[in-house]
């Protein structure tokens, strides 16, 4: 187990956004470069009624989330980072009722890319629901200042 | 159908509106602070923006192969363009070629303006009766 001062942010950094919070994301636990969150099963977070199960797109913000604490872990420290892209397999149904636990890995660093990849399931990461492979940029503020995105978007510029 | 995405519980939870024009399908996210996932920006967070294309895609699927199941993601891709503001985002999907089993979708989210896309989603959806 590393000794990273990121360490003790992370249950801040998975549940602490005002999104996370609402959706009841949890840290679970690191294990070397391996970080889990968890989603919990509840109604309102179910995609088809008819099934139980939880939303896809509560899946791949799971993901996407777990991978940035996996980019955090891997830099050791924290800083803005932006999800480029993202892909995510659905591999079965999810049980209904059951909630989610999502392990990331950020597998390559470079200067301004991290590159990961995650898996959701019940119980293990043998038996996937859903796996993930995204790339983050680094750094992603680029000296913009806080409150910048309540500015008029520049145009031609993201 | 009327509005599918009003009988979904996630969608429901993140306030989805679909306005319908001919067979085409606009949906929108209205601006709500839970949305948000970088309270410094403020910036959406990038899984609300992609949870809002994939409900898109669903519905426009559902609206032009109707069947008794929903359609089921196989896989899906989505790339973030620009930072999702704190206002409300539209997103349109647009059906590239329906199979007897797959459906692959292309959706885009936009704020301001619709060709300045904030994200972009492209998907694999399986629409036969039976599982995977």
């Amino acid at each position: 187990m590393t000794a990273s001062p990121i360490v003790g942010l992370l249950p801040q950094l998975a549940a602490g956004a005002a999104h996370t919070h609402a959706l009841g994301f949890s840290f679970d636990r690191l294990d070397g470069d391996r970080v889990r969150i968890r989603a919990p099963w509840r109604e309102d977070l179910v995609g088809d009624p008819d099934t139980g199960v939880l939303a896809g797109g509560l899946v791949t913000t799971l993901l996407d989330h777990a991978g940035g604490l996996a980019v955090w872990v891997a830099l050791e420290r924290f800083e803005p980072i932006a999800t480029l892209d993202l892909r995510v397999d659905y591999m079965r149904a999810a049980r209904p009722r059951a909630g989610l636990v999502a392990e990331a890995r950020c597998y390559r660093l470079t200067r301004s890319i991290a590159f990961v990849r995650a898996w959701a399931f019940e119980d293990s990461p043998d038996d996937p629901v859903a796996a993930a492979q995204a790339a983050y940029m680094l750094d992603s503020s680029s000296g913009r200042p806080v409150g910048a995105n309540l500015q008029p978007r520049p145009e031609g510029r993201a | 159908m009327t509005d599918l995405l009003e009988t979904l519980p996630y969608a429901r939870f993140l306030g989805l509106q679909t306005a319908r024009e001919g067979d085409s399908l606009t949906v929108t996210m209205p601006f709500a602070d839970r949305l948000i996932g970088n309270p410094l920006l403020p910036a959406l967070h990038g899984g609300s923006t992609a949870a809002l294309l994939e409900f898109a895609a669903i519905a426009q699927v559902a609206l032009l192969y109707p069947r008794l199941k929903l359609p089921r993601p196989i896989n899906v891709t989505v790339a973030y363009l620009r930072s999702g503001r704190p206002v409300d985002v539209h997103a349109r999907a647009r059906i590239s070629k329906a199979g007897r089993r797959v459906a692959h979708v292309e959706a885009r989210a936009w704020q301001e303006a619709e060709d300045q896309p904030i994200a972009s989603l492209a998907a694999h959806f399986l629409i036969a009766e039976h599982d995977l």
